[in-house]
């Protein structure tokens, strides 16, 4: 067997019949990062005892135990989601020397089902970012053109995953972060709907916005990991009671007579010519493979980016206000504490701690909360966002799944857009609406730039509708033309 | 207007110290994007409840029992500054 290539089941099966040791698996993947990862910089540290973790899966199928659905796998965890005595910096100076003592509910969930966690994966300062270039540890490459950008914030788990230094990743998505980035790295990336994935133990950007999803090689491995990390937690309020389904069981690239729903308002133009054609092709695919093509309306999704960088801002300035110097993170020197005003103390931590585009996003969720401003703006932007889900669901009244680009052109170049945040901003077009009204999208890759970069499609289906979503999905990627394409630096 | 004075009182509200340099980029950039937040001013929003989370929440309840997971020594590991199980700061009264 192909280690660096193969699925999740075929090296969970593998170590569970011991044709390899999960330990064999943790050491042939831990020799690629070391190789392969110096170019990327995807990784931000290393599991120390990630030989030992996986020597523990194996001496427990030794004993005749049940080691779960991904016994051996080894997973790259980003660095939002909380690793019990692994480092959990958010890619911010602020939290550079944090060390959680819990898991994320799923992390917990990831290693009781046997994955080998091998390191933690760079991404965007608190998950702002649509380039990974924000990252107080620097900025990730792209495996397929290591002078452009992975996208962001999930860019360390796009090109780790896309580089296969790892056989699968974890990423986050409050706005589009795990879908864009997987789109310009060529992999698949799931945000479920809000709700389906706890967030306990997750560093909060966007509360009503954030999901963890797979950031995978193919949609049967997003299916599979995401039944491993969904499901009910008692730890988190928002977390659904909803039954979740065997996704993987169930995939079927069978799609006659499914209706999908293209946005008219999204067809005004504006793509880069690449990305357009690869659009179009899904589409032309699809309706050859039996599905129906169906024109939706969803007016207000022209709104979308100014709804949730109005929502994301505000909520982001309330969540990061926990970053005060006192009870972890980065502290400001001072030579006495005697004499130092309190706000003093922490404008400065916060100050020197928190990096550009973090600060101006805290100064723009200040102001729009703001007395005078807070109706204008936050108020405003929570019914409009109301409008924009209610126009979704009736869309999905006369459609099974939507089907969309996901970034106007594919992968930009690393400092292209850095200097121009509305710009940048603008790249999320595609992706905000989803987490705006929670619904379950995905990126699966199907064309390429005639540079050889990757393109991605979105799927989108109603709340919980996940199997429609993958199963779709599962179809493009059965005759995707760019099936088998490996990045260069591999 | 988000001219220097109005920067300099977001940043007190947000409790964060920034440059004079960082002022004059935030109040060029703040300015143009908040002027995009407006294209939402005009949509008739009357009657409208504003959405707080995109799914229904469904309401659970957990047994209301004291249990301890953590050691306190766990809970204060991460502190920059601490006392024992305390954390210092600088005096607030």
């Amino acid at each position: 067997m192909d280690l660096t290539f193969a699925s999740l089941s075929e090296i969970s099966e593998a170590v569970k019949s011991k044709k390899v040791s999960a330990k064999e698996v943790a050491a042939h993947f831990q020799k690629r990062i070391e190789s392969l990862d110096p170019k990327l910089n995807a990784f931000t540290s290393h599991n120390p005892n990630a030989l030992e973790d996986a020597e523990s899966t194996d001496s427990r199928i030794a004993k005749g135990e049940d080691v779960g659905l991904l016994a051996g796998v080894p997973f790259g965890i980003k660095e939002m989601l909380c690793t019990k005595d692994l480092k959990t910096t958010a890619g911010s100076k602020i939290l550079s020397n944090f060390v959680p003592p819990y898991d994320s509910t799923v992390v917990a969930r990831l290693k009781k089902q046997g994955v080998t966690v091998m390191g933690k994966l760079n991404q965007d300062e608190f998950a702002m970012g649509s380039s990974n270039e924000t990252s107080f540890f620097g900025a990730v490459k792209n495996p397929w053109d290591v002078n452009r950008v992975p996208g962001g914030s999930s860019g360390g788990s796009a090109a780790a995953q896309a580089a296969r230094l790892v056989a699968g990743t974890i990423g986050t998505d409050t706005g589009g972060s795990i879908r864009q980035p997987a789109s310009f790295c060529g992999i698949v990336g799931v945000k479920p709907t809000y709700g389906r994935v706890s967030r306990y133990g997750i560093i909060a950007f966007a509360s009503s916005l954030d999901q963890a999803g797979p950031m995978v090689s193919s949609v049967k491995d997003a299916a599979l990991t995401m039944e491993v990390i969904s499901g009910h937690d008692p730890m988190d309020s928002t977390s659904s009671q909803k039954l979740v389904p065997a996704w993987s069981q169930k995939l079927s690239t069978d799609v006659k007579g499914v209706k999908i729903g293209v946005i008219k308002e999204y067809m005004k133009g504006g793509l880069d010519a690449d990305t357009e054609k690869t659009f179009s092709e899904s589409l032309n695919t699809l309706k050859s493979m039996g599905a129906e093509i169906v024109e939706v309306s969803v007016s207000m999704s022209e709104f979308a980016v100014p709804i949730y960088y109005l929502i994301a801002t505000s909520e982001a300035s309330s969540n990061l206000a926990r970053y005060d110097g006192v009870r972890y993170g980065y502290r400001a020197e001072f030579s006495s504490l005697a004499g130092v005003e309190l706000e003093d103390f922490y404008a400065k931590t916060r100050g020197e701690g928190f990096g550009q585009e973090v600060k101006r996003r805290i100064m723009l969720g200040t102001y729009c909360l703001s007395s005078g401003y807070y109706d204008a703006y936050y108020t405003k932007a929570g019914q409009v966002r109301r409008m924009l889900t209610e126009q979704y669901l009736a869309a999905f009244k006369k459609c099974d799944v939507i089907l969309s680009p996901v970034t106007t052109s594919p992968a930009f170049k690393i400092g292209e857009l850095v200097s121009d945040p509305l710009a940048m901003y603008m790249n999320d077009i595609f992706t905000t609406s989803t987490n705006l009204a929670g619904l379950p999208g995905m990126s699966v890759p199907f064309g390429a730039s005639h540079a050889g970069l990757p393109i991605g499609v979105q799927v989108t289906a109603n709340h919980f509708d996940e199997q429609r979503m993958l199963n779709v999905a599962a179809a493009l990627e059965s005759v995707s033309p760019v099936k088998g394409r490996k990045p260069h630096v591999i | 207007m988000i001219d220097k004075k109005a920067i300099e009182h977001i940043a007190k509200l947000a409790r964060l110290q920034i440059t004079d340099a960082e002022a004059a980029e935030f109040s060029a950039q703040m300015e143009k994007i908040l002027q995009n937040f407006k294209k939402i001013e005009n949509i008739n929003t009357q009657g409208v409840e504003p959405m707080v989370t995109p799914t229904e929440i469904e309401s659970f309840w957990r047994e209301d029992q004291v249990v301890q997971n953590y050691k306190p020594e766990d809970m204060v590991a991460n502190a920059p500054d601490r006392a024992g199980n305390l954390f210092k700061v600088p005096p607030v009264v």
